[in-house]
C-alpha cells in the first residue's frame, strides 16, 4: 500500500493485523431449557469474517476518513477502535483519550435533566466529575440550551438533543474523536455550526476520524481516507481516489442488482450492447469540461417487436443523487415502430451544465406506447466533469444578473 | 491543548468488565447510582413512599397472619414484629436489586453496544441503588424497634459488618445473573422461582427456631442469606434466647458450606462476568 509519509508526526493510532469474525449460530440457543433440552445445538455455526487481518497508522492531528459500504467491516472496525468489541488477534494502540460517537445522544437517559446527563456522558468519555461539571457551561452554550438545562431530555426535541449530544462531542476535548455519520443531523444552521467546529478542531491539531457515507465530507475535510472492502484495506491515501473507488464499488453493487433483474438481463426485452460517453468526433471520452456537450452513446438491439421506445436516461451524482432524467423518443418523432432483430445507436446529446463531480448515468429503455420498462442498466457509463465557475452546488445553471442603480434623491 | 505532553501509545484491549480504568469505573458507579437514587427520590411526589410501600404492606399482611392467624410468631419470639420488619426490609433489598439487575445489561443495549462501557457498573449501579434505598428504609425500621420497645445495645454498631456481606452476596448475585441474561433469556424467570424459594428458605417469617430440630437448624444455615439474616436478628434484638448464627448451625465448622457457597458465588461472578464481558455487544 503506497502511503505517503509526509512527516514524522508520532502516530495517534496504530492498528496491526487486526481480525475479527463473528460466530452466527445456525440455530440460536437462548434458553438453559434449550441448552439442556438440545445439548449440543449451538455447536453449529458459521463463521463470519468481519476483518482479515488489516494494518494502518493514524497520525497525530490527521483528519482520517473511513469509507466502506454496508457489511464491509467498516462498523466492526470502528468498534474494535471504541472498544465496543474485542479483536480475536491483532493490536490496536492508542496515543491519548478517544471519544467515540457511534451515535449521537446514545448515553443520554431520557429520565435525567440535561445537566445529569451532560455530567455522566462528560465521565463516560473520560472526564472527571469535577471536570464535567465545570464544562457544563460552555456545552449547554454551545448548544444553545442555557434555559433547558434543568429540563428532563424526554422533553427535548430531536433537534435539542442532537445540539446537546454534539456540543458535548465539542466540548469533552477528547485527544481523538471518533465520529460516525453525525453531520447529517440537525437543521442548516447547526450543520453550519458544526462545519466550523471540524474546521476549528482540524486547526487545533485533533486527530478525528470520521466515519461517514457522504464522499464530499471526506473530499472536504479529510487528509487521508481509507476504503474498506470485505474485510480489507481496499484503499489507503487520497480522499478523491478514496471516494471514487468506493462509489465505482457501489454502482458494480447496483450493476449486479440490475443485471439479475429480468430488465438488465438476457432474457430482457431489449438487449445492452454498448454504453459509453462519446466527444464531439465520436472518440469514446471519460472526462467532459463544464459548459460542452454530454454525448451519451447507447447500442440496443431489440428482441421482439415494440410499437415504439424511448430513452430514459438518468444521470447520477457520486452522492447517488439522481441530478436529471434524460427523455426522448427513438427513432424520431413520432416514433417509429421497432422490429424485433433491429440494431440501433442512440446518441443523447446534453449541455454540461453540472458542476464539477464524479457522474454516472442509468441507461433505460422504455415502451413508448404500451408503457413499461424494456431496458435498465445502472451505471452503465460513467463520466467526470471538471471546469466551471461554481464550486458549490450540484449544477451551474446559465445565469444573467440585471442591476438597476438608481440614483439617490439630491 | 499543551503541544508538549505527547501521550504515549498504549494498547486499547477492548471492553472488559471494569474496561477504562478503575476510577473511571468508581465514578460511573458512584454517579449512575445517586443519580438514578435522587431521580426515584425527588423525581416524583411518591417516590420514595412507593419504594417503602411495599416492603411494609407485606409486613402488615404477615404480622398479621402470623400472629392472629398461626400465632408462630407471638408465642416463640419476643420480638416477631422487629424480626419480620428486617428480614423483609432485608431481603427486599436482596430480591429487588438482584431482580432488576438480571436485565439490567440487557435493558442498557444502547450504551453496551454502542458506547466503550464498563460492563460491570450496570449491576453494580442497580446493587448501589438498592443499598442507598435500604439505608433509608433502616430508618423506618428503627423507628419501628423503638416503638416496640427494644433497647439500644452495642451490637447494634456491628450491623454494617452484616449488611456489607450482604452487599457483597447480592452483588455477585447480580453480575453473574445479569450476564447469563444476555444469553439465556430464561434467566429471568428462574431467578423469580429462586428468589420466592430463598424467601421461604431464610428465617424470615419463622425464628430458626420454630422447627425444634437441630438438624433443620444447621441445614437453614447452608444458606448465606440465612447466615447474614440471623446474626443481623441477634445484633439487633439482642435476645439471649435467640441463636447465633454459628450456634444454629451447630458450631463454626458447620457454616463452612455456607462459606463456601458465599466465596463460590463470588469466584463465580467473577469467573462468568470477565469471560462474558469482552462479548457482550456481540450478543446482543
Amino acid at each position: 500500500m503506497a502511503t505517503s509519509l509526509e512527516s514524522n508526526t508520532p502516530p495517534a493510532i496504530e492498528v496491526r493485523g487486526l481480525k475479527k469474525s463473528f460466530r452466527i449460530p445456525t440455530h440460536r440457543v437462548d434458553s438453559f431449557k434449550e441448552r439442556i433440552v438440545r445439548p449440543f445445538a449451538a455447536r453449529d455455526y458459521r463463521e463470519l469474517r468481519a476483518l482479515d487481518g488489516i494494518s494502518f497508522d493514524i497520525r497525530r492531528g490527521e483528519f482520517f476518513g473511513i469509507v466502506g459500504r454496508n457489511g464491509s467491516g467498516k462498523s466492526t472496525l470502528l468498534k474494535l477502535l471504541a472498544s465496543i468489541y474485542r479483536a480475536d488477534s491483532g493490536t490496536i494502540r492508542m496515543a491519548g483519550r478517544l471519544a467515540p460517537f457511534i451515535e449521537l445522544g446514545v448515553g443520554f437517559n431520557p429520565e435525567l435533566t440535561a445537566r445529569e446527563n451532560v455530567v455522566l456522558n462528560g465521565v463516560m468519555m473520560g472526564l472527571s466529575p469535577g471536570e464535567a461539571r465545570r464544562r457544563l457551561d460552555a456545552i449547554v452554550g454551545f448548544a444553545e440550551l442555557e434555559e433547558f438545562v434543568d429540563l428532563k431530555l424526554k422533553n427535548y426535541s430531536s433537534g435539542m438533543l442532537v445540539r446537546l449530544a454534539f456540543s458535548l462531542m465539542i466540548e469533552v476535548d477528547a485527544d481523538i474523536l471518533l465520529i460516525d455519520e453525525v453531520l447529517a443531523v440537525g437543521d442548516a444552521a447547526f450543520q453550519q455550526k458544526c462545519a466550523d467546529a471540524f474546521r476549528e478542531m482540524k486547526a487545533a491539531g485533533k486527530t478525528v476520524i470520521l466515519v461517514t457515507h457522504a464522499m464530499a465530507t471526506v473530499e472536504e475535510y479529510c487528509d487521508r481516507a481509507m476504503l474498506i472492502d470485505d474485510g480489507r484495506i481496499a484503499h489507503l491515501g487520497e480522499p478523491e481516489e478514496a471516494g471514487r473507488r468506493y462509489l465505482r464499488l457501489n454502482f458494480e453493487g447496483a450493476g449486479a442488482i440490475g443485471a439479475s433483474s429480468t430488465t438488465g438481463s438476457e432474457d430482457a426485452p431489449v438487449k445492452m450492447l454498448g454504453a459509453r460517453i462519446v466527444d464531439a468526433n465520436g472518440e469514446r471520452t471519460s472526462s467532459i469540461e463544464h459548459g460542452e456537450k454530454i454525448r451519451i452513446q447507447i447500442e440496443i438491439e431489440a428482441r421482439q417487436d415494440f410499437a415504439a421506445l424511448a430513452i430514459g436516461h438518468l444521470i447520477v451524482n457520486g452522492d447517488g443523487v439522481g441530478v436529471c432524467q434524460l427523455r426522448a423518443p427513438i427513432g424520431g418523432d413520432p416514433p417509429p415502430p421497432i422490429a424485433a432483430g433491429e440494431r440501433l445507436k442512440v446518441e443523447t446529446v446534453v449541455d454540461n451544465m453540472l458542476g464539477a463531480g464524479h457522474y454516472f448515468v442509468h441507461c433505460g429503455v422504455n415502451r413508448l406506447l404500451e408503457g413499461g420498462v424494456a431496458l435498465d442498466v445502472a451505471a452503465a457509463t460513467d463520466f467526470v466533469v471538471f471546469g466551471g465557475p461554481a464550486d458549490r452546488g450540484l449544477v451551474a445553471l446559465p445565469q444573467e444578473t440585471t442591476t438597476v442603480i438608481e440614483k439617490a434623491q439630491a | 491543548m499543551s503541544e508538549a505532553a505527547a501521550p504515549d501509545l498504549r494498547e486499547v484491549r477492548g471492553p472488559s468488565a471494569l474496561s477504562g480504568g478503575r476510577q473511571r469505573f468508581f465514578d460511573l458507579l458512584w454517579l449512575i447510582s445517586v443519580t438514578e437514587f435522587k431521580r426515584v427520590y425527588f423525581g416524583t411526589v411518591f417516590g420514595y413512599l412507593w419504594s417503602l410501600i411495599r416492603p411494609l404492606m407485606l409486613f402488615g399482611v404477615l404480622l398479621f397472619v402470623f400472629t392472629q392467624v398461626f400465632r408462630i410468631g407471638s408465642d416463640q419470639v419476643e420480638h416477631y414484629a422487629v424480626m419480620l420488619l428486617l428480614g423483609i426490609v432485608l431481603f427486599t433489598f436482596f430480591q429487588e436489586t438482584t431482580t432488576k439487575s438480571v436485565t439490567s445489561v440487557v435493558d442498557q443495549e444502547g450504551i453496551v453496544r454502542k458506547t466503550q462501557f464498563p460492563r460491570l457498573v450496570i449491576p453494580l449501579a442497580a446493587v448501589l441503588t438498592g443499598a442507598f434505598n435500604l439505608g433509608l428504609n433502616f430508618l423506618v425500621v428503627f423507628a419501628f424497634v423503638f416503638a416496640f420497645g427494644v433497647d439500644p445495645t452495642w451490637t447494634w454498631l456491628l450491623l454494617p459488618v452484616a449488611l456489607v456481606f450482604l452487599f457483597v452476596l447480592a452483588a455477585a448475585v447480580s453480575s453473574a445473573l445479569s450476564v447469563l441474561y444476555v444469553r439465556f433469556r430464561d434467566v429471568a424467570i428462574i431467578w423469580t422461582v429462586v428468589a420466592q424459594v430463598l424467601f421461604y428458605g431464610t428465617p424470615i417469617l419463622y425464628p430458626v427456631t420454630a422447627f425444634d430440630d437441630p438438624t433443620i437448624e444447621h441445614l437453614l444455615m447452608v444458606n448465606p442469606l440465612a447466615v447474614i439474616f440471623q446474626q443481623v436478628r441477634v445484633w439487633i434484638l439482642a435476645e439471649p434466647q435467640a441463636p447465633t448464627a454459628v450456634e444454629a448451625a451447630g458450631g463454626a465448622l458447620n457454616l463452612l458450606p455456607a462459606v463456601a457457597i458465599f466465596v463460590g458465588l463470588c469466584v463465580f461472578a467473577i469467573w462468568i462476568f470477565n469471560r462474558e464481558a469482552p462479548r457482550i455487544a456481540e450478543d446482543l
